[in-house]
């Protein structure tokens, strides 16, 4: 009952190739969805449920795509060893940067994530010599499963559709565990949390971890998809975009952060034929919905759907109240 | 009878008019992905509008094979990952013909792994040498390859018999790249570099890495970039009275630059193609009727001419030319055609193709060029 909404989720992700093969929004728009909502979801539960702000995500995501790519096209190491080198490295990194960063609070912890993700822009720009600079790395070879090699585009939206949904579930069952009780105490007040037992510093950085690591996860994913990458797909303006996610699906919903990042990336895709005004609807559109549905998308209309289908309810009760009423009478 | 006879007629000219609607509704389609806004705006800005121009001029003349020309047009705003995620739109969703384009060497990159797996001709318009080496089947280039640059700048130098160079460069693609080609090539020329400072391409002040410049015994300095940068480091060097010869790249090639760098300009040299210089060339040379003739036709149009909207016009007719030799759209036919390119005379210079040289262009293509009185000179 409580993963019902999971498997409505699943089952249409897994018809919507059956029913429109080699269709471009959903063989390549949404793969593309499918890693944004794996950082989303992955990003929202340190945003959503911890309440830490991060605006360096990207950086995570960048160290998972450049340890695959650099470890399968120097190295010539198989895919999935790569990719778990990949999150390895990455969750030690987080960890270690936790430790200072998240004494920090709001806009003081925004500021050291943003710095930290500039840094890391900076390095795989400067350090030519291993991630290829500005012009990035190319011939990545394709991820190849147990012998089951991934290169075509129905191949990749199964294997992405597949961690997607992983992350949904992995973050679903997270939020309703002891960790995400903890967490969301934590985000209430952190005194109060430890006044409970709770370790909140301890709490707040295992979130974290796990929030980076499913940045590695979807990097190593990107990296392998895109068989290039660059500087560019890391930098602080996909840091913002992820936050924009989160916060336009609807902060601490795990489906929220689906449904943002799902929306910002279906948005992005049909308004490139604006050309010049693309920018300019892109922000009245994102206005619009923060004026009118400030909890987020996709929590805002469930909610408002919900009230009208109770408000219905109770209406109809009141008819009957009524109508017994006369009775009686 | 007649009745039947009639209706007959009527119905095969309706036929035909169908089958002429029919045709005139697939246009042929070419896809174009460029940095028109963005640091390297002044570089898309005039390949798109030369593209366009191309395109009704074709149109004007009654299309291509009998087909009209249509063209498919994005603008990455020099982001890699926006390039790849519109080559991968073109070819899915706009199923072009071929593609014209990739302003920058990051956005070509980002798009080569792509077209390969789709098998789509893909003409570039950006520098570096990696995207023609290794060579890859669909994909070329008609812009000068950075080491063609570099080449040129040491010939220069050896000429002047000055040995000893100073290099400073941005952190950019074409920065990098750039810098990797001198260094590979200063031995070669028997040069030695005594300085290598390098600087951020949004920086507004460079002093510190030319005072830098200024205490080693360098015999000349090679600034390359594009941008605003090469201006500042250009304004920067007459600033700090550096008296030393200072060499650009093609990528300042164009009148902002000179507008930018103001008095500090004269004297400048850099390799530039010889579209900036048409009007001096001697008449014998086979460019310059090509080169005059676009001109005119992009400044009653447009204004100013840059050798980057040459690019685009280069790339554009290589495509056209050879589609009418292959007679179809056909992806596999094109590009072999596109690699039999021989003597076919660009405003970047003389493109002959072979399965080895996806571009064609040797140093000839390349003319020094000496800015002098805020106008370009040759100096060969």
């Amino acid at each position: 009952m409580r993963l019902t909404g999971f498997f409505i989720f699943a089952a249409s992700v897994a018809l919507l190739p059956v029913l429109f093969p080699d269709n471009y929004f959903v063989t390549v728009v949404g793969i593309a969805a499918g890693l944004h909502v794996i950082l989303a979801v992955g990003l929202n539960l340190l945003i959503g449920y911890a309440g830490q702000i991060s605006l360096g995500h990207a950086a995570f995501f960048g160290m998972g795509a450049y340890a695959s790519a650099i470890l399968t096209t120097r190295f010539d190491w198989p895919g999935l060893l790569a990719m778990l080198v990949g999150l390895l490295v990455t969750g030690t990194i987080a960890w270690l940067l936790a430790q200072p960063i998240l004494r920090l609070r709001g806009h003081y912890l925004a500021m050291a994530t943003l710095g930290f993700g500039v840094i890391v822009h900076v390095i795989l720009v400067q350090a030519t010599h291993w991630t290829g600079g500005p012009d990035g790395l190319g011939e990545i070879p394709a991820l190849s499963l147990l012998g089951w090699i991934v290169d075509d585009d129905q191949r990749w939206y199964g294997v992405i559709a597949a961690a997607m949904l992983l992350s949904i579930w992995l973050s679903l069952n997270l939020v309703d565990s002891r960790i995400g009780r903890a967490l969301r105490a934590v985000r209430g007040s952190e005194f109060a949390a430890e006044m409970m037992g709770i370790d909140a510093t301890r709490a707040k950085t295992q979130i974290f971890v796990v929030s980076a690591l499913f940045a590695a996860f979807a990097g190593s994913l990107f990296a392998h998809q895109q068989a290039f990458i660059s500087p560019d797909s890391f930098s602080l303006m996909i840091s913002v975009e992820l936050v924009t996610m989160v916060v336009l699906g609807g902060i601490a919903s795990t489906f929220g952060a689906a449904c943002g990042a799902i929306a910002l990336t279906l948005l992005h895709e049909s308004l490139v034929v604006f050309e010049d005004y693309e920018l300019l609807i892109h922000g009245a559109l994102l206005m619009a919905v923060m004026i009118f549905l400030p909890q987020g998308l996709f929590v805002g209309l469930t909610q408002g759907v919900r009230r009208r289908w109770i408000s219905r309810i109770a209406s109809r009760q009141d008819m009957k109240g009524e109508r017994n009423s006369t009775v009686q009478q | 009878m007649r009745k039947s006879g009639f209706l007959a007629s009527v119905l095969a000219v309706a036929l035909l008019i169908g089958v002429n609607l029919l045709n005139a509704a697939e246009p042929i389609k070419i896809g174009t992905f460029l940095t028109v806004t963005g640091p390297a705006s002044f570089l898309g800005d005039p390949e798109l509008k030369t593209l366009q121009m191309a395109v009704e001029d074709i149109n004007a003349k009654g299309g291509l094979n009998g087909r009209q020309v249509e063209l498919v047009h994005y603008d990455t705003g020099g982001n890699a990952r926006e390039a790849l995620n519109f080559v991968k739109r073109l070819i899915r969703r706009d199923n072009i013909d071929l593609i014209v384009g990739g302003t920058t060497s990051g956005d070509t990159l980002a798009a080569i792994p792509e077209v390969e797996k789709a098998g789509i001709p893909l003409l570039s318009l950006a520098g570096a040498v990696e995207i023609i080496e290794p060579v890859r089947k669909w994909v070329f280039k008609v812009a000068h390859t950075d080491r063609m640059a570099a080449a040129k700048i040491f010939g220069d130098l050896r000429k002047r018999n000055l040995s000893k160079i100073a290099l400073i460069t941005g952190d950019g693609g074409f920065d990098k790249s750039g810098r990797t080609q001198i260094l590979k090539l200063a031995s070669e020329y028997g040069t030695t570099l005594v300085a290598d400072e390098s600087y951020g391409n949004k920086d507004t002040d460079m002093t510190t890495q030319l005072t830098k410049i200024r205490a080693t015994d360098a015999q000349a300095i090679i600034n390359f970039g594009f941008g605003q940068a090469p201006a500042i480091v250009t304004k920067n060097i007459k600033q700090l009275g550096i008296d030393l010869p200072v060499y650009q790249s093609h990528g300042v090639a164009s009148q902002t630059f000179i507008d930018l760098a103001g008095d500090a300009a004269e004297g400048v040299r850099l390799p530039a193609a010889a579209l900036v210089v048409a009007e001096q060339l001697p008449d014998t040379d086979p460019q310059k009727p090509i080169l005059l003739a676009y001109k005119k036709a992009y400044e009653t149009k447009y204004g100013p001419v840059s050798t980057f909207g040459g690019h685009a016009y280069d790339g554009m007719m290589i495509a056209i030319e050879a589609i009418k030799r292959a007679g179809s759209v056909d992806k596999a036919q094109v590009r072999d055609e596109i690699e039999k390119t021989q003597g076919f005379i660009g405003t970047a210079g003389v493109f002959n193709m072979t399965p080895e040289d996806h571009m064609g262009l040797n140093l000839d293509a390349f003319k020094m060029v000496e800015i002098h009185n805020g106008a370009w000179k040759i100096v060969e």
